[in-house]
């Protein structure tokens, strides 16, 4: 026989509703203080380094000279830039995990035109070309997997996941076709004697240009999402998509509408990356930043302006990792393990701004 | 809006909680010189490790501190390269070096921008054409080195045949290559004429990956070559896709960039690779005395660049050892040959007149004649090898891949 009291577990957990922002945000800042804290101890145990030196050199790697700065911020500007494009998709609910591929093929288009058209162009027409076939391009990858799933309900995960294999096989080819010496799968600058193509520096800075167009592309962003009614519709479809049909949205319409805009800044992305900063083409010239941009967007919450500073964290970590390793010669996986602590503290946080631990008393457990 | 402001500032706080250490001054004496490497992977590639490794003795040979010898790993070959070279050149490099094929145009970029500053890089082909007096490219004379590997593989398949595990017309060697490019060309067919100089009836296949570290990719390749009836495998690729299926399927396997002994004790016969220690204590001599570099500056048996591993003696042919050292000296003293055209032809015919690509560029222009007294020189008109014909007796199974 056994007396039929509840047992109520020690610990509970409960769904806050809502916190003020400075309290959500002293969350978010003590999650990153922890993180600096534990990455100190193992920084310390692991190799005996003084963590504040550690983390003085992760910042001169990034703010140590002014070159290092601009860096810091073209890098920050290309993932935010695919960040953008990842979001409005995201905030459906649409689960594009196809911005690598995406992106690449937006490279390919550039690259594609600067190769095949630089020297028979002018300057302005050749950019005018560059930009609409790297949209375009980029858009169509895009839309594909949309057209799949709002036509016949594919699995768009897996659907965007593969096309990116596909680009970069894509990508390989033309690099092998391309490249110079004959056969070496590299291409090289492209156009480096006549610069056709090149985005043009201004004031003697190359990025800037970059900075600018995904500052004005992040504002525009902000707005579209929150002030237009695509944008009311796009948080409708990702709330319900029962609620959209039933206040007459075209979910399909709607899916591929996105998917078109999402693919296309993934073509500014390209356009960017091969344009703007790198001025060739290779299979592995996206780095992973189509996968980056998803988190970068997940953890400011499909918000543009809180992307700011999320792809700022991240690129933050990737350069002072960097720097690390070149100046205490520790293996690229130390600073690996770094930013995994911080990142882990800062996705981790976010559970402690959603619930509550209730601790029951003793007493309370009759 | 307020959110960013918050968050900024705690940044903010933290960036200023961490006290910056002072920069070290900028002086023309040994002490303040400073040599800065970048490299495309890290330790974890065979191809980089052996120019990392190259660094740590080069630096130990002429006492360098820790402080003289910057080194960055995973650079990629793209604009990241060019960042790289000129942020070496803000923290007082005075020579900059990098490691892989596509990082030139981007070392080539630096060295516009910085034209004190001594950039040098390995395997590239543009140096002679670029107008930079700053901008210098090494390779070395690995070909030799190859050759002697194939003569190892062809006293191999000689003991296959002698014991009757193959006909003659069974020796087929397989090679595992990158690209289809002049260096991996280079290679192969030196590799193949060192053997066939020792086994007269040996052919080889060519299997190429398009890449040049892709493990799955170059065991495929090597057990596609095994399927097809080749007894005895060698490579051009960094990883160890293709030694590793050797040693499972018991292929014997020459190696390239270094032993792999250890992981494939039954099938290692030997390796090549070049040792870049010589170089690098070339150019740093050179940058610290004032000296002017080479632009194209080509490693040698002589110089020690061009080096074999110890043969391993459980899986080479008898007398493999004695031989390698009468085809080094016979290198040396130039009584042999590699390209010596009376050794091989090119659609049925000796060749005795070539132009190769030798400027590149992106029409592949043929521009310099490269056949004299009977023999293809090769990597005399520039350092990076130039070879590219395709010999009789090779058969590439997927160049148009």
């Amino acid at each position: 026989m056994h007396k039929s009291h509840v047992r109520e577990p020690r610990v509970h957990l409960v769904k806050r509703d809502g916190l003020p922002w400075w309290k959500a945000w002293l969350i978010r800042i003590v999650a990153v203080v922890l993180a600096l804290i534990v990455c100190g101890i193992i920084t310390l145990l692991v190799t005996g380094k003084n963590p504040i030196s550690v983390y003085a050199t992760m910042v001169d790697g990034c703010f140590g000279t002014a070159r290092r700065t601009w860096n810091l911020f073209q890098n920050l500007a290309i993932l935010l830039c695919i960040s953008l494009a990842v979001t409005p998709a995201f905030r459906m609910r649409f689960w594009n995990t196809g911005a690598e591929g995406q992106v690449l093929m937006g490279c390919l288009a550039t690259a594609a035109c600067m190769i095949l058209l630089g020297g028979r162009l002018s300057q302005g027409a050749l950019f005018a070309v560059m930009i609409v076939t790297s949209i375009v391009t980029s858009a169509i990858w895009a839309v594909i997997p949309a057209i799949f799933r709002a036509k016949w309900n594919t699995n768009e995960t897996l659907f965007t996941l593969m096309m990116n294999y596909i680009a970069i096989q894509i990508v390989s080819y033309f690099t092998y076709v391309w490249s110079v010496p004959k056969g070496s799968g590299q291409i090289g600058l492209i156009n480096s004697a006549t610069q056709a193509g090149w985005m043009p520096s201004i004031g003697g800075h190359d990025y800037l240009i970059n900075i600018i167009i995904v500052a004005v592309l992040t504002v525009v962003i902000y707005i579209y999402l929150r002030n237009t009614k695509h944008g009311y519709e796009i948080s409708v479809v990702g709330e319900s998509q029962s609620t959209a049909r039933y206040i007459g949205i075209s979910v399909p319409k709607v899916i591929i509408r996105t998917l078109l805009l999402s693919g296309a800044i993934c073509g500014i992305a390209g356009l960017l990356i091969v344009s703007g900063t790198d001025h060739t083409l290779t299979r592995s010239m996206v780095g992973g930043r189509g996968f980056t941009a998803i988190m970068v967007s997940w953890m400011a919450k499909f918000n543009p302006m809180s992307m700011v500073l999320t792809s700022f964290i991240i690129v933050f970590l990737q350069k002072g990792a960097s720097e690390i390793s070149t100046i205490y010669g520790l293996n690229s996986s130390f600073s690996d393990i770094l930013t995994g602590i911080i990142i882990f503290f800062i996705i981790g946080c976010e559970f402690f701004i959603n619930y509550r631990i209730r601790i029951n008393a003793k007493g309370e457990k009759e | 809006m307020k959110r960013i402001i918050a968050i900024l500032l705690a940044a903010l706080m933290v960036a200023s909680l961490c006290a910056c250490g002072s920069k070290g001054t900028d002086g023309k004496d040994a002490s303040s010189f400073k040599i800065g490497i970048i490299t495309l992977h890290d330790e974890n590639s065979t191809y980089d490790k052996n120019f990392l490794d190259a660094v740590q003795r080069a630096k130990k040979n002429l006492n360098l501190t820790d402080e003289q010898v910057i080194i960055k790993t995973n650079v990629d070959e793209s604009s990241a390269c060019y960042e790289a070279a000129v942020d070496m050149a803000d923290r007082g490099c005075s020579v900059v070096f990098a490691d892989s094929f596509g990082h030139e145009s981007y070392m080539a970029q630096a060295a516009e921008k910085y034209p004190d500053v001594q950039f040098c890089h390995a395997t590239g082909t543009t140096a002679h054409t670029a107008n930079l007096k700053n901008l210098h490219n090494a390779f070395a004379s690995i070909y030799e080195g190859r050759f002697m590997a194939g003569v190892a593989a062809g006293m191999k398949l000689n003991e296959m045949i002698d014991a009757g595990t193959i006909t003659a017309e069974q020796a087929v060697i397989g090679y595992v290559g990158a690209y289809t490019y002049a260096e991996v060309i280079s290679g192969y067919t030196s590799f193949f004429l060192g053997a066939r100089s020792i086994c007269p009836s040996a052919t080889m296949k060519v299997q190429f990956t398009g890449s040049w570290y892709d493990e799955t990719a170059e065991k495929e390749a090597a057990t596609t070559l095994m399927n097809q009836g080749c007894v005895l495998i060698s490579q051009h690729a960094d990883s160890m896709g293709a030694p590793t299926a050797c040693e499972a399927a018991g292929v014997p396997n020459i190696s390239y960039n270094g032993s792999t002994v250890d992981a494939c004790p039954n099938t290692f016969i030997v390796s090549t690779y070049i040792d870049w220690t010589p170089y690098f204590e070339y150019i740093i001599k050179c940058a610290m005395e004032g000296n002017a570099i080479d632009t194209d500056w080509v490693g040698t048996i002589d110089t020690g660049s061009v080096c074999m591993t110890d043969v391993n003696e459980k899986a080479a042919a008898p007398g493999t050892v004695e031989k390698l050292k009468e085809i080094k000296d016979g290198l040396m003293k130039g009584s042999i040959n590699v390209f010596d055209t009376a050794a091989f032809t090119v659609g049925g015919e000796k060749l005795t007149s070539y132009l190769a690509d030798v400027d590149t560029d992106p029409d592949y222009t043929p521009d310099t004649e490269v056949i004299i007294d009977g023999i293809f020189k090769e990597s005399e008109k520039r350092s990076a090898p130039y070879f590219d014909l395709r010999i009789d007796g090779i058969e590439c199974l997927n160049e148009e891949y």
